[in-house]
This record gives structure tokens, C-alpha cells and sequence, in this order.
């Protein structure tokens, strides 16, 4: 038998004897998720065949820049709806984030690194309080986060009196607009999305190789085992909902880089974010899901709204395709598990 | 050792304590009497006016709009499902019957009839989807909500059409002091209690709440409960969006969103006790919980309580009512 | 026992009956037939067809193959409604009752007496009230809420909802399982009175004891195979048991422990109390497997609970390993290496959608590395290792533990634990709902587990496996301890220090 303890926090290994078990594992993970890869790939094709430049790197690398913001929201929402509950909150979080660091930065950028900090913290009591109110207050998550959404709303009009104020420095927009110049093959590749990698790499690594991770599946597959194996389910809730803002305020981070400042900032990415981690293939009911499929659901959403706006379709209609797109994920998911049994 | 027991004719006692437990929300009424009461003397010291005729009127006015729709809102949360998609259907029925009325008496029948068939085309949709589809309540509705949202602001950005002075007779008219609109919502809110509480429909429906695989298995069409209800809901919003036109002259698309039907009728219904998993809970409860609803507001406005800060409020208001009923449970044991 | 003489045609007749699910042959020509009055056991192991060849007899499956008739004609059903409106009646072992909602609802659910549209309650209560009575049951009032009342109440109102069909044949899965001794006379005293009324009963049950003591015929299930059918005055548990596995088993317990052969104490409550539970006093050595014997409601799971820290004592000391300690969760009992196996191993003790290997890791992986004892000389824990030494069957480690049987679930669960090295292990109900070999499988884990130094605390209503597990038996009753046995006691020593009054006396 091997000797070896395991690093701290990863998962306890098993059978070190026969090779490759994590990765065939792994592998069919991935298996369960193969259609939102399909869609992507199909999305990325119709795309292509509507604009050939679409895959050349420069154009390419500005859509994962575009879709930078929704991909980490749905890397942080995954987080919560694996341990059971939802997080309608982030959407808001993000207008905060981009309202907040315009008014307190106001274009001076030594104030830039100080106001990030304060906005995770803020991020993080966010979190901290969707966690205790669901859980200690056992008020249902998604009106914990629709509450909170209001909160959210409501300070970010009381506070800039419906018009927000101030400007982002370049230091600020730096994540979200500035790339490292001639970097071999992909030429100029944007900051955002070497922070997508890193952070998307990070949530795998969180979800799917640590015990933590596997405490959030079975929190989500079932709490009262859970609790009664060992695991402090509110603290794996907790936990998760404060990834989910911290995923939140990144995001407008590198949101705040390529927009402008208004108060509907964030309006609706949060129903963005459920649909995208629907579509990777996650069971809303918790205990189930993978990280890459809701950041391929992700950028196939993107891709999807890009496609509606080159044939031509309002962007009102936006929302009663996005309408559709929840349902008609959920519903297929919905189908799958049944015929799975 | 058979013994047979001779079938007692009920005493009062257990008649009363039948009848009132069958209804709702002891609790809440007495909260609600405790705010009425704890309104006036707060208002009476900030030197607004509280119980005058006119106030009380237009809490009651205000009630009516909820009210509706927030009994809808409460079959559907018997039967351990929900409606998002109340507000935005609020505002297709405003905008819908104004432009189809356009100001001319004789589209009134015409009006009335297309709304409350697309609404009734709604909830169909929306049960359909929750039942068949097996998709969850919550992102079912949300998700029709989005696709009304979309349908609508995609046509009509601003007021459109007009409604005929003639139909703002239920908004505005009355008999003797009492607006037509809270007989109204009197008059239905007997209907559905009647409804849940003496039909068998009503038994099924709390059945089905309850849990819905053993109403299935002892025969009862859960399913179709489930999608009569959502009819039934999306016609209550279609009621409160005919009844709130009245009043406006003209719908426009923000009507829904702006008056937060969908949460706020959720947090009626909460309010008024009834258990958001569903199979307990009853009318009389979410309609005190409408007018606990409206004192507060009409508190926030004598005190003139910034707009923004209201919505705060108002989701804090929604979180302490399911907290402290959850708290309430847990402490029973249950 | 019915002495009515079987009539000429059956009630109810099952020939060839054959089923498969996915191309696994669950049943192959079973051939039953039940007369008027007449209570039929099945008996079997897990996996031996008992609870498809009752669904099937419900309306719920359609036989493969096969027919069934009634009173000599033939029929099919297409749904359970349907066998209900024959008069098929079946009684799940989950309760179907909704607990927010009065007897009298939840009885006559789906069928309510009306007038048009009006509910017609009056009627409903009568009705209600005379199918009580007619059970022989006093007392219990049709506008009581479902939820509030015990289980053994709840189990009549199911029975009453079955019977309120009029049923000539009723299908019984398990009924005893969450019933006390006391309760299950109760039960039977009720079935009998349903023999008399002609009707026909077919019962499955583990517990063959009980099986002799109501059953007139026994019909033994193997793998999908009718072995035989006798008469239960023809035959005696072993070869009713030798039928169901097929070979004699020689103990039927394993052997206890020699006296003095314990350790120290490992766990110990002095005048514990919480909710319901008050002076409680109890101590378990290592090395000694203590059944907590006792009524429905004396308080065993909640002793267990608090034991575990589910819900923490509130009086009391608690000394585990000789060291004072509070324990007010259930992560503070898993970092004093104690273990946890709940009643209800699928609500509480699985996540039913996950694999084998998630499950039997779950608590494991619940502990912060520093508190685990897992990483140590004898190295990472291997699940493979684990399953195999508790004997699991599944197709591999990946499988879902919603598709194994009763017997293997139980034994993911107590890999689970296992993984965690425990000292103390507490086992609620280990066996119940499972067949007779993984039942001695189990039995013979936890003797071992003890043999090397385990401490373990059993909580059964199974008198005989209390009896022939124990070391030393506590009673409890009414929330306390109500004295202790030695090993070996009778059932009627156990009976009679776990009944409340002089009325419940088992002479």
C-alpha cells in the first residue's frame, strides 16, 4: 500500500493501484455534458459560415473578451446550484461593482487597487448574508437572492439618485479592455481572457478535485445525509454563495472594461447564468453538474445572441429567446434524467 | 374485540374550530389588527392622516389590484407550484385590451374576451410546461415571463390605445362608500374559498400540494389540478390588469413590473401563512397579508419613504415574513 | 389462524407468470393462487421477485408473460386503478398519506362523497368512523391531522383508506416493519378480523416469525422461482430459510462475546436529557455490541441522535474515551471517531444519485485531513478494499447506489463509515428490509468490528436479533433507560421491562 499522504484538501485518492481511474472518471463527466459541447461547436459553425473571420484569432479572441463576464457568473453560479440552491443576486452584484468602482475611483487611479479590494469584500458579506439567510433563517434561496437582488438595486438608485455618477480609469478598464501585444499565435491576446483561464481553471480545480467540491455535490444530493455523514452543510452553502459573488464581482470587473456605467449594468445576466449552467448540464435540483459544461453553456449563449443579432432579430426579442432557451434547457435535462433510469 | 362507536352529531366547538382552521392565518390577522391600530397612532403622530375616509379608500383601492392577483397566486402555491409571470401578464392584458378597446364602448365585450383568452392561453402554457415538461415551477414561469417581456417591449414601448370612459366604471365606481373594485375582490376571494374548501377540487388541490405522488396514486388527476390552478392564477392577473387599465385610462408596458405583482403576491401569500412547499394555507390569510401589505405602503408614504428605498424594504419585508414562519415551524417540531 | 377450508376456485390466481425489466429475468413462471380468507405470505430474499410479483398483482406492472384471474375469470390491468376497481387492494411499505390533512381527507382522497360540487364532509366522517370501527379501532377521531399522529395510527389509516375501496383481496408489503411487538398483535388481531370478512390476504414479510404467526400458506420465492407452497403448520423457520438461500445456515448469529473480554468504556451519557429523552444513563465498552431494545417512541433513534449530536444533549455529561466532552453536531461525535448508520438509509444515509465510491467516501471526505484517522501507516483509504470487505455487489464502484438492492445500500453505508475508523458505531435498525443473507453478512461485520475493539451500539425492534446480537441489552422506555438484561434474556423479559402499565403484560 502506498505511504504517501495525500496534499492537504485534496481528495482522498483511491485505489492508487489501477491507473487512470480519476481520469476515466473524468472522463465520463465530461460524457454526461457532450451536448452543450455539440451546441457550441455547432453555434461556433453557423457563426463562421455567417462571418469566416470569426476564427481567425483576433475576432475570436474579442468574443471570449465578450463573453469573458458571463462565463465566470456561470462558473460561480454552478457553485451554488450543485449544493441545492440558486443565486439570483449576481446580476446586481455586478451593477454594484460597476457603479460603485466608477463613483469611489472617479478617475483617479491610485484609488483603483483599494476599491477592488473593498468591492470582494463587499462580494464576500454578500455572500456571507445570502449564506445566512438561507441557511440559519431557512428561507429559500431563491427568494433570499430576489431579496436580495432588490436590496442590491434599491441601495445601487438610492445611492447614485437613478443617475450614476463618476468615471472608471484606465487602470480599471485595464481587465477589461487591454491585451498583451503580439504574444506567438494568437498575436493580441486580451487580459480578460488569460483571467478567464485562470479563474475557469480554478473553479474546476475547486468542484471537481477537491473534497470541498465533492461536499457541494452532496450537499446538493441530498443535505440530510450530508449533515449526517459529517459535512456542516450550511457551511457548504455558505461557501458556495459567497464564490458566487466573488465570481460576481470579477465579472463586472471585467465588465466595467468594456461598458458603460448605468444602473441597469447587470440587469438579467443572473437568469443569463442559470440558463448557461442549465445548459452545461447541471440538475437544478443540485448533486450534479460540471464546471466546463456550464462554461460551454455559457459561451454558447453568447454565441447564440451573436448569431440572432447577424440574421437580424431585435435585441427585445433577446429576452423571449432567452425566455425559451431556459425552459427548453431545463426541459431536456428535465427528459435525460428520466430516460437515464 | 369490535366495538362500534354510534356516529356523534358534531358540537359547536368542533364545527367552529373547523371552519376557522379550514380558512387560514390565525396569526395574521392579529398582526394585521396589531398594524392597523400601531399605523394610526404612527401616523397620527407624524401629523399625517391615517383614518380618514379617503386614506382608508385608497389602501383599499390599493388592495384590490394585489388582492386579485395575489389569490391566484395562492391556488397556485397550494398546489406546490409558482407563478413569476403574473407581472408581465399584467401589463400584455393593459396594453392588450386598451389598444383593442381604443377608446370605443361598444370593444369593450371584445376586449375583455381576448385577454382573459390569452390569459387563459398563459396559464395553460405555463402548466403544461410545469407538468408535462417537468420543468421547475420557477424557472417555467420566469422563463414565460421573459418570453412576454420580449413579445411586448419588441411592440409597444410607451401608453397605446385607450380605454373608454364607460368601462372606468370599475375602476372608479361605487356603491354608496364601497368601490365596486372591493366587491370585486371580496366576491372572489368568497368564490375561492368556497372553492378550497368545500369543492373537491379544493381537497385535491391541497392533496396535490401535499405531496404530489400520493394525490396521483389515489386516483386523483394531479397533473390537471396543477395546470387549473395555473389557469386559473394567469386569470387573476388578467382580472387585475383589466382593473388597473380602469384606472389608468391607457396600459403601457412597465405596469406589471412596476407594481412588483409577482413578488409582491408571492409575499402576500407568505405572509398570510401559507406554506410555500404547498398543501397548507388559504385565502383569508394572503388577503390579510394584501392589506398588511398596503398599510405598510401607505405608511412609507405618509412618511414619504424614498421610492428606492420602498423595494428595499419591501424584499426585507418578504425574507422576515418566510424566516419567521420557518423559525415558527421549527419550533412546533414539524 | 382462519380455520376456514379453501373453497373450490381461488379468489385470486397467478399462472406462469413471467417478467422481465431490461432484459433481466425477474420473474419466471410463478405460479400463486389465493383463497377467500385465506392470509398467503411471500416470503424471499431480496432480488427473489416478491415486490415486482405484488405490483404486478397491484395493477402497477404488467406480467411478461403469464395470466392472472379472479374468481376463475380472467383479467389484465392496464393500471392500479384498475385493480382497485376489481377489488385489489394494496398497502405500500412507505406510507401514502398526506400529513397535513385530517383521516377522514386522506382516506377518502380522490373519491370524496359529494353533492355536485360540494364536498359532502358529514357523510365522509360517518363513513370514516364505521371503517374504524369496523377494525376494532377506538378512539381515534376522523378530523384528527394525519401528522400528528404516531406510526402505528398511521399504518390504520392506510389500512382503512385500502379497505375503504372494499377490497376481496389486499396486499400487505411489510406492514410491520416500523410497528413494536406490541403494535404487530394489534395489526394481526385486525387482519384476522379481515379473514372472517373473507377477504384475501397476501402478505410479504422478512420476519418469518411473524409470517408463522398469521400466515395459513407460505409461498417461498427464489431468484424469480416459486420454490414451494405450504402450509405454515407443515414447516419450521430453517427450512423455510433453507428454501430462500438455499443452503442450512449453521448459526444463525454469530457467537457473542466471551464476558470479559471488553475493554474500557468507551462512551458514556450520565443523566443525559434533550426533547424527550430525560436521566438517561448508558455506557458502552469496547469490545461489546449494547442492543437498545424498546416500544415505538421510547425514545431509541432520539437517544441515538443525541448521542451523535444531531440534536445535542442539553443535561448531563457525556464522556467519550474517558474525557468529558459536549457533542453538538455531528462533525464533533466524527472527530471523537464516532459512526452514525441512521434508520432510514435512503433518505438519511445516501445520496441515492451518486456512485458506490462518492457514497462510501462521504464522510471521509466530510473531515478535514488533520481529523482523519484514514492517513496513516496502512495508507490512503482504498474503496475497492472497503467494498469487498463488506461484501458489496454492484456492477462497479461507479454505479449508483439508487439501483442496488436494500441489503447492499445498507453496506455502502457502513463502508462509508468503516473509512472512518470509528471506535464507537452506532446502528440504528441495521437489518431492517433486508434479506436474510445480508442480513447474517452484516451481523457478521459487526461481531467482527467488536472483536477488534469497536464499540458498538445496536438499536433493533427485532427481538431476536437483539437477542442473539447482544452482550448486553438496555430497555428503554418513556424517553429513559428502563433497565438493562443480560445477554440472552427472554423476549418476554424485554417485553415486559419496555411496556409502560400492567395491561401490557406478556405472559
Amino acid at each position: 500500500m502506498n505511504a504517501t499522504p495525500t496534499a492537504p484538501e485534496r481528495s482522498v485518492s483511491d485505489e492508487p493501484a489501477v491507473k487512470g481511474s480519476s481520469a476515466t472518471r473524468a472522463l465520463k463527466t465530461l460524457k454526461g455534458t457532450a451536448p452543450v459541447f455539440v451546441l457550441l461547436i455547432i453555434l461556433i459553425a453557423l457563426i463562421a459560415q455567417r462571418t469566416p473571420v470569426f476564427l481567425e484569432p483576433p475576432v475570436f479572441l474579442a468574443f471570449l473578451l465578450q463573453a469573458a463576464p458571463l462565463v465566470l457568473l456561470a462558473c460561480g453560479q454552478l457553485f451554488v446550484i450543485v449544493s441545492g440552491e440558486f443565486d439570483l443576486s449576481v446580476g446586481s452584484l455586478m451593477t454594484v461593482t460597476v457603479v460603485a468602482a466608477a463613483r469611489l475611483i472617479d478617475g483617479d487611479p491610485a484609488k483603483t487597487y483599494p476599491v477592488f479590494v473593498l468591492l470582494f469584500g463587499v462580494g464576500l458579506l454578500v455572500g456571507l448574508i445570502n449564506g445566512f439567510v438561507t441557511t440559519r433563517l431557512r428561507v429559500p434561496s431563491f427568494i433570499t437572492t430576489l431579496g436580495m437582488l432588490l436590496i442590491l438595486d434599491g441601495a445601487v438608485n438610492f445611492w447614485t439618485g437613478g443617475a450614476p455618477r463618476g468615471s472608471l480609469p484606465d487602470n480599471f478598464r485595464v481587465f477589461g479592455r487591454a491585451a498583451i501585444e503580439d504574444f506567438p499565435v494568437l498575436g493580441r491576446l486580451p487580459y480578460a481572457v488569460i483571467v478567464l483561464v485562470v479563474l475557469g481553471a480554478v473553479a474546476i480545480y475547486i468542484l471537481h478535485f477537491t473534497d470541498f467540491g465533492r461536499r457541494m455535490m452532496s450537499t446538493g444530493g441530498n443535505p440530510v445525509a450530508s449533515e449526517l455523514s459529517g459535512v456542516n452543510v450550511a457551511r457548504v452553502k455558505t461557501t458556495a454563495f459567497v464564490l458566487s459573488a466573488l465570481f460576481a464581482v470579477a465579472a463586472g470587473i471585467l465588465y466595467g472594461g468594456f461598458t458603460n456605467v448605468s444602473a441597469r449594468v447587470g440587469e438579467g445576466f443572473e437568469l443569463q447564468a442559470i440558463s448557461a449552467v442549465v445548459l452545461g448540464g447541471a440538475l437544478l435540483g443540485g448533486g450534479r453538474g460540471s464546471m466546463g459544461g456550464a462554461m460551454a453553456g455559457a459561451l454558447s449563449l453568447v454565441a447564440l445572441f451573436r448569431l440572432l443579432n447577424l440574421y437580424g432579430y431585435p435585441q427585445e426579442i433577446r429576452d423571449a429567446i432567452q425566455g425559451l432557451i431556459i425552459i427548453a434547457a431545463v426541459a431536456l435535462a428535465a427528459l435525460r434524467s428520466r430516460a437515464a433510469r | 374485540m369490535a366495538q362500534r362507536t354510534v356516529p356523534q352529531p358534531l358540537n359547536l366547538r368542533e364545527r367552529y374550530s373547523s371552519f376557522v382552521s379550514a380558512s387560514s392565518g390565525g396569526p395574521i390577522t392579529a398582526v394585521l389588527l396589531v398594524a392597523f391600530f400601531g399605523a394610526w397612532a404612527l401616523v397620527a403622530a407624524t401629523g399625517g392622516d391615517f383614518m380618514t375616509i379617503d386614506n382608508i379608500r385608497s389602501m383599499l383601492i390599493r388592495s384590490v389590484a394585489l388582492g386579485i392577483v395575489a389569490i391566484g397566486q395562492t391556488l397556485v402555491i397550494l398546489a406546490g407550484s409558482l407563478d413569476l409571470s403574473v407581472a408581465y401578464l399584467v401589463s400584455v392584458t393593459a396594453v392588450l385590451s386598451s389598444v383593442i378597446m381604443d377608446g370605443d364602448p361598444s370593444r369593450i365585450a371584445v376586449g375583455v374576451v381576448v385577454v382573459l383568452a390569452v390569459g387563459a392561453l398563459v396559464g395553460l402554457v405555463n402548466g403544461l410546461v410545469i407538468t408535462k415538461l417537468r420543468v421547475n415551477a420557477f424557472i417555467a414561469t420566469l422563463g414565460m415571463a421573459l418570453i412576454l417581456k420580449g413579445l411586448l417591449t419588441a411592440s409597444f414601448d410607451n401608453f397605446s390605445g385607450a380605454v373608454p370612459e364607460e368601462y372606468q366604471v370599475l375602476g372608479y365606481g361605487r356603491i354608496g362608500p364601497f368601490p365596486w373594485a372591493v366587491l370585486l375582490l371580496a366576491a372572489l376571494g368568497g368564490v375561492v374559498w368556497y372553492m378550497l374548501n368545500r369543492t373537491r377540487y379544493g381537497h385535491h388541490l391541497f392533496a396535490v400540494g401535499g405531496d404530489f405522488d400520493t394525490a396521483r396514486l389515489s386516483g386523483v388527476r394531479a397533473d390537471w389540478v396543477i395546470i387549473r390552478a395555473h389557469i386559473f392564477c394567469s386569470l387573476t392577473a388578467v382580472m387585475t390588469g383589466l382593473f388597473i387599465v380602469s384606472r389608468l385610462r391607457a396600459g403601457a408596458p412597465w405596469v406589471g413590473p412596476d407594481g412588483a405583482y409577482d413578488l409582491q403576491s408571492i409575499a402576500a401569500v407568505v405572509l398570510g401563512g401559507t406554506a410555500l412547499a404547498g398543501g397548507r394555507g388559504g385565502v383569508g390569510g394572503t388577503i390579510a397579508g394584501v392589506f398588511l401589505l398596503a398599510i405598510l405602503d401607505n405608511i412609507f408614504n405618509q412618511l414619504g419613504v424614498n421610492t428606492f428605498l420602498k423595494d428595499v424594504l419591501r424584499g426585507v419585508v418578504l425574507i422576515a415574513a418566510i424566516a419567521i414562519y420557518a423559525v415558527q415551524r421549527k419550533r412546533a417540531g414539524r | 389462524m382462519s380455520d376456514q377450508t379453501p373453497r373450490a376456485e381461488p379468489l385470486l390466481e397467478l399462472r406462469g407468470i413471467s417478467k422481465s425489466f431490461f432484459g433481466v429475468q425477474v420473474l419466471r413462471e410463478v405460479d400463486l393462487d389465493l383463497h377467500s380468507g385465506e392470509v398467503h405470505a411471500v416470503v424471499g430474499e431480496n432480488g427473489a421477485g416478491k415486490s415486482t410479483l405484488m405490483k404486478i398483482v397491484a395493477g402497477a406492472y404488467r406480467p411478461g408473460e403469464g395470466e392472472t384471474s379472479i374468481d376463475g375469470e380472467a383479467v389484465a390491468f392496464h393500471s392500479v386503478r384498475e385493480a382497485q376497481q376489481r377489488g385489489i387492494g394494496i398497502i405500500f411499505q412507505e406510507f401514502t398519506l398526506l400529513p397535513e390533512r385530517t383521516v377522514a381527507q386522506n382516506i377518502f382522497l380522490g373519491r370524496e362523497p359529494s353533492q355536485g360540487l360540494r364536498v359532502d364532509r358529514r357523510a365522509m366522517e360517518n363513513k370514516t368512523r364505521e371503517l374504524l370501527s369496523s377494525l376494532g379501532v377506538e378512539g381515534l377521531s376522523p378530523r384528527a391531522v394525519v401528522g400528528t399522529l404516531s406510526v402505528a395510527q398511521q399504518q390504520i389509516v392506510e389500512i382503512a383508506k385500502a379497505l375503504s375501496l372494499d377490497p376481496r383481496i389486499l396486499v400487505m408489503d411489510e406492514p410491520t416493519a416500523a410497528l413494536s411487538p406490541h403494535e404487530v398483535d394489534s395489526l394481526f388481531d385486525r387482519v384476522r378480523i379481515l379473514q372472517q370478512r373473507g377477504i384475501g390476504v397476501l402478505y410479504i414479510s422478512h420476519r418469518l416469525k411473524e409470517v408463522f404467526s398469521i400466515a395459513d400458506r407460505i409461498t417461498v420465492l427464489k431468484d424469480g422461482r416459486r420454490v414451494d407452497t405450504v402450509a405454515s403448520s407443515d414447516v419450521t423457520t430453517g427450512d423455510l430459510v433453507r428454501m430462500m438461500v438455499g443452503r442450512e445456515l449453521d448459526h444463525y448469529f454469530p457467537d457473542r462475546a466471551a464476558p470479559g473480554a471488553m475493554g474500557d468504556v468507551k462512551l458514556r451519557v450520565t443523566n443525559g436529557g434533550a426533547g424527550m429523552l430525560h436521566e438517561v444513563n448508558l455506557e458502552v465498552r469496547a469490545g461489546e455490541i449494547v442492543g437498545l431494545a424498546g416500544l415505538q417512541g421510547s425514545g431509541r433513534t432520539e437517544l441515538a441522535r443525541s448521542l451523535f449530536g444531531a440534536v445535542p444533549f442539553e443535561r448531563g455529561t457525556v464522556e467519550v474515551d474517558g474525557s468529558l466532552t459536549k457533542v453538538r453536531s455531528p462533525r464533533d461525535a466524527m472527530s471523537l471517531h464516532m459512526g452514525f448508520l441512521t434508520e432510514d438509509r435512503k433518505s438519511e444515509g445516501l445520496v441515492l444519485p451518486h456512485s458506490v465510491r462518492n457514497n462510501a467516501l462521504l464522510a471521509l471526505r466530510a473531515l478535514r485531513p488533520s481529523r482523519r484517522r484514514a492517513v496513516n501507516s496502512a495508507g490512503p483509504v482504498s474503496v475497492a478494499d472497503l467494498s469487498k470487505r463488506v461484501d458489496v455487489r454492484a456492477a462497479s464502484l461507479e454505479q449508483e447506489v439508487r439501483y442496488l438492492s436494500g441489503g447492499n445500500q445498507q453496506k455502502v453505508v457502513l463502508a462509508k463509515w468503516l473509512a472512518t475508523r470509528p471506535d464507537v458505531l452506532i446502528f440504528d435498525e441495521p437489518t431492517r428490509g433486508i434479506d436474510v443473507g445480508a442480513k447474517a453478512g452484516i451481523h457478521e461485520l459487526m461481531r467482527e468490528l467488536a472483536n477488534r475493539g469497536v464499540a458498538v451500539l445496536m438499536i433493533s425492534s427485532e427481538l431476536p436479533e437483539v437477542i442473539g446480537m447482544s452482550d448486553r441489552i438496555v430497555v428503554m422506555r418513556g424517553g429513559t433507560v428502563a433497565g438493562e438484561l443480560p445477554a440472552g434474556s427472554s423476549e418476554q423479559d424485554i417485553l415486559l421491562l419496555a411496556a409502560t402499565d400492567a395491561e401490557q403484560e406478556a405472559s
